[in-house]
């Protein structure tokens, strides 16, 4: 054994150009202010000025509505295919592995269970950094997978959305998905099983038109841009402004869209009431 | 007279040619015998040309503004047609049309998009893109024929669900969605037809059933060609390749077990000869329903359900090493 050990001291880089503050100030996306951001962050990434909710990452949502340690994941090896054989600007099986590198999952979802102050529940949770939360083939069938697993064990299911509607690289049988999910939906109202949807920002096209909005109880976080076809889209058809607060999750709360509208600090809490009426 | 689309040209030439010829009134056998080479010059080039479509001429021929309607076709196929207005709550959509109508002998409710012929008309109709009222009208009518057991027949054809402000604070997507769960368990038969386009969710919301047609140049989608290209090509321009890309052809739909079966159209498409059009698409529809109408309601529920829950490209992963 030697007397002493050289530790190996990595040369630091030396940066060209001293580091621009990006990364310490956030912009909200929906006041546009520039907030700091370990504020927002330890503000459970709610825009400190005008209480936007920032989009969050899966295991942070799952942390903070599951109790510690009771998650656990289903059928997380469940991998998309390319059954098209897509290819616009760059073919889809690159698109692919790049996010799944990026994300460390195989595609935009996780389901699992876990328990809500005690109360066993189904979870899916939509993952807004892969794909932009699209729904293809394998975000559809593990929806079904989490409701089959609901209709055993009768625990609600609760699915967490932030989603730009279908996967268009799988073409129809995105589509299709949108029925597929419908139907398991259908299944488990027959059963009586409860489910509860929570919508985040954004959730918009095949998500919001096929299982998010039929959940007995439908959950919108607050100022969330909720809608069926896209702002882009709408103005682009309709050739004029759209007003401002429109497709908000306080505009959908006022056209009797939604049930309510929660904010973060008390989601859990809140769902915990409404799941116990279910009891 | 006939509205040519652009691929057609070649079509329109020799036509013109001959109707020159005709119109001349020339009756030398030179002249008929040159009338008789165009035809059927004509007669190979249709040939040739329509049964080697691209996915996006395809696309053309869908929306064609002559193409037959669901309106044509219950006009052709059934007897007694009695049309029902509006989903009791907000107003008439007149983008969907429905009602009761007679259909081999039986009663059956019949559902469809109708994107109206004239300008006036297709102004009235929103070109077939329904808001939310039209779906809870289409749902109301499905609840209908549910309660008097009568099997539902819908015809789709569509750019998609109206994307408008109104839409939206009326709950478009959830007029869908709620669409698409209760088709899923209606307790009688279902048929659906593509005879257009298919476009979207506003096209699925009538198109959940134990049989889904389309017809041979009717197109499918999740996306139109021209929305995907702006998307993902950055470029409208590109809707070509899109069309091709997403795969959206009766025969795409068919490999891809989508659909159950292809119905063919006469040369040129179904409006060429809408009666043999609606006479053979019949003929098709009638099959599916006798052999649906079999089922104890419990089978062809679960069957439905079955049939959708497989929908999809999906690899498990292997199992794991014990």
């Amino acid at each position: 054994m030697a007397w002493f050990k050289k530790h190996r001291m990595p040369i630091p880089e030396t940066p060209k150009r001293p580091k621009v503050v990006e990364g310490l100030w956030l912009k909200c996306n929906h006041c546009r202010e520039i907030v700091y951001r370990k504020e927002v962050e330890r503000n459970n990434k709610v825009c400190p000025k005008c209480e936007y909710h920032f989009p969050i990452s899966v295991a942070e949502r799952i942390t903070m509505l599951v109790d510690l340690g009771t998650f656990k994941e289903w059928d997380a090896g469940i991998e998309p295919k390319d059954p098209l054989v897509f290819t616009d600007t760059s073919s889809y099986r690159d698109r692919l592995k790049a996010q799944q590198e990026k994300t460390g999952r195989k595609d935009a979802i996780v389901i699992g269970e876990g328990a809500v102050n005690g109360r066993r529940i189904a979870l899916g949770v939509l993952d807004f950094s892969f794909m932009g939360g699209s729904m293809g083939s394998v975000v559809g069938e593990k929806i079904c997978l989490a409701v089959d697993r609901a209709l055993v064990s009768r625990n609600p299911l609760v699915l967490v959305t932030a989603s730009g509607g279908a996967r268009m690289q799988e073409g129809i049988l995105s589509l299709m998905q949108m029925a597929k999910t419908s139907a398991a939906v259908a299944r488990l109202g027959e059963a009586g099983v409860p489910f509860v949807s929570i919508l985040g920002d954004p959730t918009f096209g095949g998500v919001t038109a096929s299982v998010a909005m039929l959940a007995d109880v439908i959950i919108a976080e607050p100022k969330a841009l909720i809608g069926f076809a896209g702002p882009r889209v709408i103005e682009q058809t309709i050739k004029q402004q759209l007003p401002d607060e429109f497709q908000r999750a306080e505009f959908l709360l006022e056209h009797g869209i939604v049930d309510l509208i929660v904010e973060r600090k008390h989601l859990k809490e809140t769902l915990t009431t409404v799941l116990s009426h279910f009891q | 007279m006939r509205d040519y689309l652009e691929f057609e040209q070649p079509i329109r030439e020799i036509e013109e040619r001959i109707e020159k010829l005709t119109g001349s009134g020339a009756t030398r056998g030179s002249v008929q015998d040159e009338i008789r080479k165009l035809k059927t010059r004509l007669a190979h080039t249709e040939i040739e040309l329509y049964s080697r479509l691209t996915p996006w001429q395809r696309t053309q021929l869908a929306r064609h503004a002559l193409r037959p309607s669901v309106l044509d076709y219950v006009g052709a196929m059934c007897r007694d047609f009695v049309e029902l207005h509006g989903d009791r709550a907000f107003g008439d959509d007149r983008a969907i049309v429905g009602g009761l109508a007679r259909f081999n002998g039986r009663s059956v409710m019949v559902i469809g998009h109708q994107k109206g012929k004239t300008l006036k008309e297709r102004m009235q109709r929103n070109f077939g893109m329904p808001n939310p009222e039209g779906y809870r009208k289409a749902l109301r009518l499905m609840k209908l024929a549910e309660k008097f057991k009568r099997p539902l027949l819908t015809f789709i054809d569509t750019p998609g669900a109206y994307p408008g402000i109104g839409a939206e604070e009326r709950g478009q997507a959830e007029a869908i969605a709620r669409n698409l769960l209760v088709m899923a368990r209606l307790k009688v038969p279902i048929v659906s037809v593509v005879i257009g386009e298919g476009g979207s969710g506003g096209a699925l919301a009538l198109a959940v059933a134990d049989r889904v047609l389309m017809l041979e140049h009717a197109v499918y989608s999740v996306i139109s060609p021209e929305g995907c290209a702006a998307i993902l090509w950055n470029n409208p321009a590109k809707a070509p390749e899109a069309a091709a890309a997403l795969k959206m052809t009766a025969h795409d739909l068919l490999n891809l077990r989508v659909i159950d079966e292809v119905i063919p159209e006469p040369v040129g498409g179904a409006h060429r000869d809408p009666h043999g059009m609606a006479e053979r698409a019949a003929k098709v529809l009638s099959a599916h329903l006798s052999q649906l109408e079999e089922l104890p309601v419990a089978e062809l529920l679960a069957r439905r359900y079955e049939k959708y829950r497989r929908m999809g490209a999906v690899a498990e992963p292997p199992p794991p090493a014990s």
